[in-house]
C-alpha cells in the first residue's frame, strides 16, 4: 500500500477544477429532483399543517380534502402501517400528529392530487378542532417552566466560581443570539416510485440518504432492503436536509404505500421554512473574572437553546455549543451548562456550524467585553487567551490542541490587513464624524474536525473501471453544491492515473454504498476521499499486479500517469490494459472503507479526543455604521483560512467565501420573527433576508493559507472547509461593535442579528 | 415565441405562470422556482418585445413565477435554454459563471445566468454598483457573489461564438433587425380575450375600450405588472375570475412632460418611471434603486404600486410629498384627487367600482426646493420598508417656507406627518427646530411591531431620520452608510 502511495502523482488533486456540474449548472441542464422526468401515474402531495402552537386534536375532518377537485387521497397517522416517527435519534417526532400538535405547521395529514395546486388547495379544507394548551415559546419561559427535549448537560474544569471569585475584574452578561435559516434555494423535495414486490425508490433532496431509507422502512413497515434513496444533487442544504429531508420523504413515501402510485412533495417556500428547522438561537450567560491584562481565570457560561418540539439534532448540536466556546481560548477554569429547552415551535436542526458558532459567539463576546473593559485592543487579549504550544494547549474536554497555528495565522492577517493602521485611522475618523461610525475587529477560528458521535466517522465507495477504461465512482456523500463530487473524483482520477473526464460521477445511492453517514460536519471529502481512494488503490494494484505478471516485469516497474501505464521500459493506454486484465479475469471493481483514526470520545464525561484534528482562520472586518438608524454595512473583509494542503482551491475558496457572507447573514440582516402566538412571520424571502450581491463587502481579500499541510494523516493532508468560515463571520458583528462603542456606552449590548433595530437599541440604550 | 419559433397556446388558464408553462408543459426545467413570489430570481427569465418605436427591440428580465402567461402575448420568451439552444458552446454569461466558478449548488444559477444576460445585452462597462443592482434580485445562498461579480465582469471579454443576437453584447446589435422582424410576425394588433371555464382574461389596446371593459365587469382585477396578483395566485390559491391586463393599453404606459408635472401613464414600469423621476429629482437615487429589483422594476408599475395602496410601499411617501396627484378615470369621465386624499384606511382608497388610475402627475421641482426620502429596512437591495420617509422642504431665509413630510411603515396607509410640519413650518432652520418637529412627530404616527421593525423602533428611527435630513441639507452629513465606501 505505501509503495503505491508513493508513486501517485498529485495531477488532478490541487488544481482548481470548476465544479463538475459548472457546465451543466449555467445551462439549466443539471437535473435536481423536481426536473426528474415524471412518471405518468404520478400524484402530487401536499401537507395539512397545523394552526396552533399547542394544541390537543379534537376531531379531524378531511372530508372537503376528499371531495376537492383532482384529490385522489389523503393520509393519516392512522394510516401509517410502520412506525410514526421521523426522529432521528430519539424517537420523539411524529411524521403526523396524533392527539396534539406541539408547534405552528406541525403535520396532521397530507393530501395527493393529480397537480400541484389542486393538492395544495386542498390542504387547506380539512376542518380541524383544537383544543388550546398552554405554549412554551421561548428558551427563557422553558427554562422557568422546566421544559427540555434532553437533560441539561455539564461540562467542568477546574473551579470555574473559585477562579471567577478571585480574579482582579469580573464580568457578567446575557447575550442573546438568533437562529437562522438555511434558505437553500432548492426547497426540500421527495419522490417516490413504487417498485415492484412492495419496493420503494426514493428521489430526495438530502444530504442522508441512508438516514431517508432507514426511517421510509420503518415508517412504511418494510426492510432497509425494500428501499433505495438515490440524491444526485441538492440545490444547497446548509445542515437543513440532514435529518429534516427524512419527513418529506416519509410523507411521499407514505403516500405511495397507501395509494400504490408515484407520489412527489415539494414544499412550497413558505411551507418549507414553517415546517423545517432552523439554527438554535440561544440565550447566554457569561460570568467572567479575568486579570489586568485581560487574561481569562475563570469562566461560567449558560447555554440555553431552542430546540423546538423534538431532540431531533439537538443533542449534538449542543454539545457542539459546549466545545467550541472555548474557541481559540484556553480556559483553565470553566463551568458550562447546557440546557436544551423544549418549546412550541419546530424542531431546530442541523446548520453549518453545528452548535460551534453560537459557543465561539459566546466566548467572543466575553473577550470583547474584557478588552472594552480594560480599554485595550480586543486583539491583544485575544491573543493573550489563544491557546498555546506545549502549554495551555489542552481543551476543556480533555483534548490537546496539538496543531496550534493560531499565532501564525493572526500575524499573518494582522500585516495584511494592515489591521492596526487600520485601526487607528477608524479612532481618528469617528473622532470627527457624529453620525457615521466605522469599526473593526479581528476574530479568529478554531473548529474541530469529526462528527462527535465516534461511530458515524465511517465511509464507503464503490468504484468501477469498465471494459475501455472508463470509470464509476460513488461514495456515500452527497453534492449540496460544496465540490465534493469533483474533489472524490480528483482523488480517484490521481489514483488511477486518468483524467477526472474519465470518471462518472454517480449520484448518492443507498444500493451502492450502503449505511453512509450524511454528509456533514464538514467531513465529506475528509472520509469519501479516503474511502474513494483506497476502492480505487485496490483496483490500481490489481492492475499493478496484474501488468507486472502479464509483461513479466516488477511490480515496481508499473506506473500510472496521464492514461498511460508504464510497463518497465514499454508503455501502454491505461484503456489497453485494462482490456488485457479483464480477459485474464481480474475484477475491476472495489469497495473502500475509511473509519477516521485517533478518535475516542466519551459521551458520558464529556472528555477524549472527539475532533481528529482543528481547522484555523481568522478574519478582519471593517463596518460602517449610521447611528441614527442603526443601519450598517461591511465595507472591507480579510481573511486568511486553512485549508490544509487543499484538494481544490477554486472549491475550498467558495466554501471560505460563502460560509463568510453567510454568517454575515445571520449576524446582521437574517433575523426569524415569532409573532405573540407562535407563528413565524419571517418564512419566505420577502420577510427573511439572506444578503445579496450588494452586500459583499467591495473590498474582500480571502487568502488560503499556503504551505499549510494537515498534520494528521487527511487526503492529500487537506483539511475540511465546510463550516469553519461561518464563524470568520463573527468579525462582522464585533466591528459593528466596535463602530457603536463610546466612551459613555463602551460596552454597547448589541444583540444578533445586529439588525438596524438591534443596533439602534443598544446604541440608544446608553442614553433614552 | 420562443426560441425562434412561434408558440400558439388554446385554452390558456389566465392565471397559469410562465414558470409552471415552461417546467410543467413545456418539460424545460432549466429555470427554478425558489420561491414562488419573484423574490429569489431563481425562474428569471427575459423578454423581448418590440420598443415604442417598432423598430428595435427591449429587453427585460421577469421573474417566470409570477408573470402570467398571456401576458407573453406578442413578446419573445427567453429562457436559460435558449442561451445556448443548439449545444454550440455556452454564452458568454454562462462560460464567464464556468470559469470564475460562479455556481456551487447551481440552483439559482440559471435566475443568474438571466440576469447577467440581460445585464449584457443592456450596458457595456458596467460598474460594481450597476452588476449589484442588476443582480439584485437573485439570491444565491452559496458563493457570496464575489465570484459572480467576477462573471459579469468578465463575459464581456469572452467572445461569442457566433453572430446569433443573443450572442451579442450590448452596442454591437448587428443582427436586431432579424429579431424585430421576427417579433413583428406575430403582432396582431386585436384586444386579447381569453376564456377559461368561467374565468376570462382580457387585454385591451385602447383606454376607452380598458374604460369600457371594466364599466362591464366591475368587480375585475385590473392586473398591469402582476408583481402583488401573482402571489394572490401561487401564495393564496385565489381564483380571480375576470383579470383585465393594461400592458397592451395604447399610451397608457407614456411618461411625459409639461411646464409644471411629470405626467406619468397608469402603466409605466417602474424602470421606466425612474430616469424621468430622477432627472428633477436626483435626491430620489438611493431610494428608487432600492425599489424591489430590476425584474419586479421591470414588470411592476408606479400606478399599481399607488392603487395598491400599500402602507409600506416605497413610490408613495416621496410622490405624496412632492405634492403628486392622480389622475383617476372611468367610462364616466375622469376626475384628479390629490395623493394626500387618495387613501382613507387600510387598503382602502378612493378608486370606485370601474375606475382606473389613469396617470399620476408628479409636480417639477420649484426653486429653491429639495425632495428627499429614506428608506430603513434589513438589508440594502430588494427589502421591504420598515420605515420609508419623504421630505419636500423649502427654505427661504434659512426659515422653514413649507415642509411636506410622507412616511410609509408608521399608520394604516402612507401618511403625512402633519404635526411635525407644522411644528417646523416658519420656524428657523436649526437644531432645536428639529427636536420639536421630532417631538411633534411621536404625535402623527402609532405604528405597529410586526417581522420587519417594532413601534419603537419605527418611531424613534422615523423621528432620526429628521435629524438625518437637517445635517444632510447642513452639509454636515454627506454619505450614507449604504454607499459609503461603495462609489464606482
Amino acid at each position: 500500500m505505501d509503495a503505491t502511495a508513493n508513486k501517485v502523482r498529485k495531477t488532478a488533486v490541487g488544481s482548481s477544477l470548476p465544479h463538475d456540474s459548472a457546465h451543466l449548472h449555467v445551462s439549466g441542464r443539471a437535473a435536481y429532483t423536481d426536473d426528474l422526468p415524471e412518471p405518468r401515474d404520478l400524484l402530487h402531495v401536499a401537507v395539512g399543517m397545523s394552526s396552533k402552537a399547542h394544541a390537543r386534536l379534537r376531531s379531524i375532518n378531511v372530508d372537503d380534502v376528499l371531495a376537492a377537485e383532482g384529490v385522489v387521497d389523503v393520509c393519516l397517522a392512522a394510516d401509517i402501517p410502520g412506525e410514526n416517527n421521523c426522529g432521528p435519534i430519539v424517537h420523539d417526532e411524529k411524521i403526523f400528529a396524533t392527539d396534539t400538535v406541539e408547534y405552528t405547521g406541525q403535520a396532521i395529514f397530507a393530501v395527493a392530487a393529480r397537480t400541484v395546486e389542486q393538492a395544495r388547495k386542498a390542504a387547506e379544507l380539512a376542518k380541524i378542532e383544537y383544543e388550546e394548551l398552554e405554549a412554551i415559546l421561548d428558551p427563557a419561559t422553558a427554562i422557568e417552566k422546566g421544559s427540555f427535549v434532553l437533560p441539561t448537560e455539564t461540562l467542568t474544569r477546574g473551579d470555574a466560581a473559585a477562579a471567577i471569585g478571585e480574579a482582579p475584574r469580573r464580568l457578567r452578561r446575557r447575550i442573546t443570539i438568533g437562529g437562522q435559516d438555511q434558505f437553500y434555494l432548492e426547497g426540500h423535495i421527495s419522490m417516490c416510485v413504487p417498485q415492484e414486490d412492495n419496493g420503494l425508490l426514493l428521489y430526495s433532496s438530502t444530504q442522508h440518504p441512508d438516514e431517508v431509507q432507514h426511517l421510509v422502512a420503518n415508517a412504511t413497515n418494510r426492510a432497509a432492503k425494500d428501499v433505495v434513496c438515490v440524491c444526485r444533487r441538492m440545490g444547497g442544504a446548509f445542515g437543513g436536509k440532514e435529518s429534516q429531508a427524512a419527513t418529506i420523504a416519509c410523507i411521499a413515501a407514505l403516500m405511495t404505500a397507501k395509494t400504490g402510485r408515484s407520489c412527489k412533495l415539494r414544499l412550497d417556500r413558505d411551507v418549507d421554512m414553517i415546517m423545517t428547522g432552523k439554527r438554535h438561537d440561544f440565550v447566554v450567560d457569561y460570568d467572567v473574572g479575568f486579570d489586568e491584562t485581560g487574561r481569562i481565570r475563570g469562566i461560567d457560561f449558560t447555554f440555553a437553546s431552542r430546540c423546538g418540539v423534538s431532540a431531533d439534532l439537538s443533542g449534538p448540536v449542543n454539545d457542539r455549543t459546549m466545545f467550541h466556546c472555548d474557541n481559540a481560548y484556553f480556559l483553565e477554569n470553566v463551568n458550562i451548562e447546557s440546557h436544551r429547552c423544549k418549546t412550541n415551535t419546530v424542531s431546530n436542526t442541523a446548520f453549518r456550524g453545528f452548535g460551534g458558532p453560537q459557543g465561539m459567539f459566546a466566548i467572543e463576546y466575553a473577550i470583547d467585553d474584557i478588552a472594552r473593559t480594560l480599554d485595550v485592543d480586543p486583539l491583544e487579549v485575544r491573543r493573550r487567551n489563544f491557546y498555546g504550544i506545549g502549554e495551555r494547549d489542552v481543551t476543556q474536554y480533555g483534548q490537546a490542541v496539538e496543531d496550534n497555528i493560531l499565532d501564525m495565522i493572526a500575524d499573518k492577517l494582522e500585516a495584511s490587513a494592515e489591521y492596526r493602521k487600520r485601526r487607528a485611522a477608524i479612532r481618528e475618523f469617528n473622532a470627527s464624524s457624529t453620525v457615521l461610525k466605522r469599526g473593526i475587529a479581528l476574530t479568529p477560528v478554531k473548529f474541530g474536525i469529526s462528527f462527535t458521535a465516534t461511530h458515524l466517522n465511517q465511509a464507503g465507495a464503490l468504484v468501477h473501471v469498465y471494459k475501455d477504461g472508463s470509470v464509476h465512482l460513488n461514495h456515500g456523500g452527497t453534492e449540496m453544491g460544496q465540490g465534493l463530487f469533483i474533489k472524490v473524483a480528483q482523488v480517484v482520477a490521481d489514483e488511477l492515473g486518468v483524467p477526472v473526464s474519465t470518471i462518472r460521477i454517480n449520484a448518492a445511492d443507498t444500493s451502492k454504498v450502503p449505511n453512509a453517514s450524511a454528509t456533514a460536519a464538514s467531513s465529506g471529502s475528509d472520509m469519501n476521499g479516503k474511502a474513494a481512494q483506497l476502492a480505487a488503490r485496490k483496483i490500481r494494484n490489481r492492475l499493478t499486479e496484474f501488468a507486472a505478471r502479464h509483461f513479466s516485469v516488477k511490480e515496481s516497474a508499473v506506473d500510472f500517469e496521464d492514461s498511460r501505464v508504464s510497463v518497465g521500459s514499454d508503455s501502454l493506454d491505461f484503456a489497453e490494459l485494462v482490456q488485457l486484465a479483464w480477459l485474464d479475469r481480474v475484477s475491476l471493481s472495489a469497495t473502500g472503507f475509511y473509519k477516521t483514526p485517533k478518535i475516542n470520545y466519551d459521551r458520558s464525561t464529556f472528555s477524549g479526543r472527539p475532533f481528529f484534528y482543528f481547522a484555523y482562520g481568522a478574519a478582519v472586518s471593517e463596518v460602517v455604521v449610521d447611528t441614527l438608524t442603526g443601519e450598517n454595512r461591511i465595507l472591507r473583509v480579510d481573511i486568511v483560512h486553512d485549508c490544509g494542503d487543499s484538494l481544490n482551491p477554486a472549491m475550498d475558496l467558495g466554501q471560505v467565501e460563502g460560509g463568510f457572507v453567510q454568517g454575515a447573514g445571520w449576524l446582521t440582516s437574517e433575523e426569524l420573527w415569532w409573532n405573540d402566538a407562535g407563528e413565524l412571520q419571517t418564512h419566505a424571502p420577502s420577510t427573511y433576508k439572506i444578503p445579496t450581491s450588494s452586500d459583499l463587502a467591495p473590498e474582500f481579500n480571502v487568502t488560503l493559507l499556503e504551505n499549510a499541510a494537515n498534520r494528521e494523516d487527511t487526503i492529500y493532508r487537506s483539511k475540511a472547509v465546510g463550516e469553519p468560515p461561518l464563524m470568520l463571520a463573527i468579525s462582522v458583528f464585533h466591528a459593528i461593535r466596535d463602530a457603536i462603542a463610546t466612551d459613555g456606552n463602551p460596552l454597547p449590548a448589541l444583540d444578533a442579528p445586529a439588525t438596524p433595530e438591534a443596533v439602534l437599541r443598544a446604541i440608544e440604550a446608553a442614553n433614552p | 415565441m420562443l426560441d425562434g419559433e412561434i408558440v400558439e397556446l388554446a385554452n390558456v388558464d389566465p392565471t397559469r405562470t410562465v414558470l409552471q408553462f415552461l417546467r410543467e408543459d413545456l418539460g424545460r426545467t432549466g429555470t427554478k422556482e425558489g420561491c414562488a413570489e419573484g423574490d429569489c430570481g431563481a425562474c428569471t427569465v427575459a423578454l423581448a418585445e418590440l420598443d415604442g418605436s417598432g423598430n428595435g427591440l427591449s429587453l427585460k428580465a421577469v421573474n417566470a413565477c409570477i408573470q402570467f402567461l398571456p401576458t407573453l402575448d406578442g413578446k419573445e420568451l427567453i429562457t436559460v435554454e435558449s442561451l445556448d439552444r443548439h449545444g454550440t458552446g455556452l454564452h458568454p454569461a454562462q462560460q464567464a459563471m464556468v470559469e470564475h466558478h460562479g455556481s456551487q449548488c447551481g440552483f439559482c444559477t440559471p435566475g443568474f445566468v438571466m440576469s447577467l444576460f440581460a445585464l449584457y445585452k443592456s450596458q457595456r462597462d458596467p460598474t460594481r454598483r450597476d452588476i449589484d443592482d442588476a443582480l439584485a434580485g437573485n439570491l444565491c445562498r452559496c458563493t457570496g457573489y464575489r465570484p459572480i461579480v467576477a462573471a459579469a465582469n468578465a463575459m464581456y471579454e469572452i467572445p461569442a461564438a457566433d453572430d446569433d443576437w443573443l450572442r451579442q453584447p450590448h452596442g454591437s446589435d448587428q443582427t436586431v433587425a432579424d429579431r424585430v422582424e421576427r417579433l413583428r410576425r406575430i403582432q396582431h394588433g386585436n384586444s386579447l380575450e381569453l376564456h377559461h371555464g368561467s374565468r376570462a382574461f382580457f387585454a385591451p389596446r385602447t383606454i376607452g375600450e380598458l374604460a369600457g371593459l371594466l364599466d362591464a365587469h366591475l368587480d375585475a382585477t385590473i392586473l398591469a405588472g402582476g408583481t402583488d396578483i401573482g402571489l394572490w395566485v401561487t401564495k393564496q390559491h385565489r381564483e380571480l375570475e375576470t383579470l383585465i391586463y393594461v400592458g397592451e393599453v395604447e399610451g397608457f404606459a407614456d411618461i411625459s412632460e409639461s411646464d409644471t408635472h411629470l405626467e406619468i401613464g397608469g402603466a409605466a414600469t417602474f424602470s421606466d418611471a425612474m430616469p424621468a423621476i430622477l432627472e428633477h429629482y436626483p435626491l430620489l437615487d438611493e431610494v428608487l434603486r432600492r425599489f424591489a429589483s430590476p425584474p419586479i422594476r421591470n414588470a411592476a408599475t408606479l400606478g399599481g404600486n399607488v392603487a395598491n395602496g400599500s402602507p409600506i410601499g416605497d413610490s408613495m411617501p416621496a410622490l405624496m410629498a412632492a405634492g403628486a396627484s392622480v389622475v383617476i378615470r372611468s367610462a364616466g369621465g375622469s376626475r384628479e384627487l390629490a395623493l394626500d386624499d387618495f387613501y382613507h384606511d387600510y387598503q382602502v382608497n378612493d378608486l370606485r367600482p370601474g375606475e382606473f388610475i389613469e396617470r399620476i402627475r408628479l409636480p417639477l421641482p420649484g426653486p429653491g426646493a429639495s425632495l428627499r426620502c429614506y428608506k430603513l429596512s434589513k438589508r440594502f437591495d430588494q427589502d421591504i420598508s420598515s420605515v420609508c420617509a419623504a421630505y419636500h422642504l423649502e427654505l427661504e431665509d434659512d426659515c422653514v417656507k413649507s415642509i411636506r413630510i410622507a412616511c410609509g411603515g408608521l399608520a394604516a396607509t402612507v401618511k403625512r406627518a402633519a404635526h411635525c410640519e407644522q411644528a417646523m413650518t416658519g420656524r428657523p432652520w436649526t437644531e432645536d427646530t428639529i427636536a420639536e418637529g421630532m417631538a411633534a412627530f411621536a404625535r402623527d404616527f402609532e405604528p405597529i411591531t410586526d417581522m420587519r421593525a417594532s413601534a419603537a423602533y419605527r418611531l424613534r428611527s422615523g423621528k432620526n431620520l429628521l435629524r438625518r435630513l437637517y445635517l444632510e441639507t447642513r452639509g454636515e452629513l454627506t454619505e450614507s452608510v449604504y454607499l459609503y465606501g461603495r462609489h464606482g
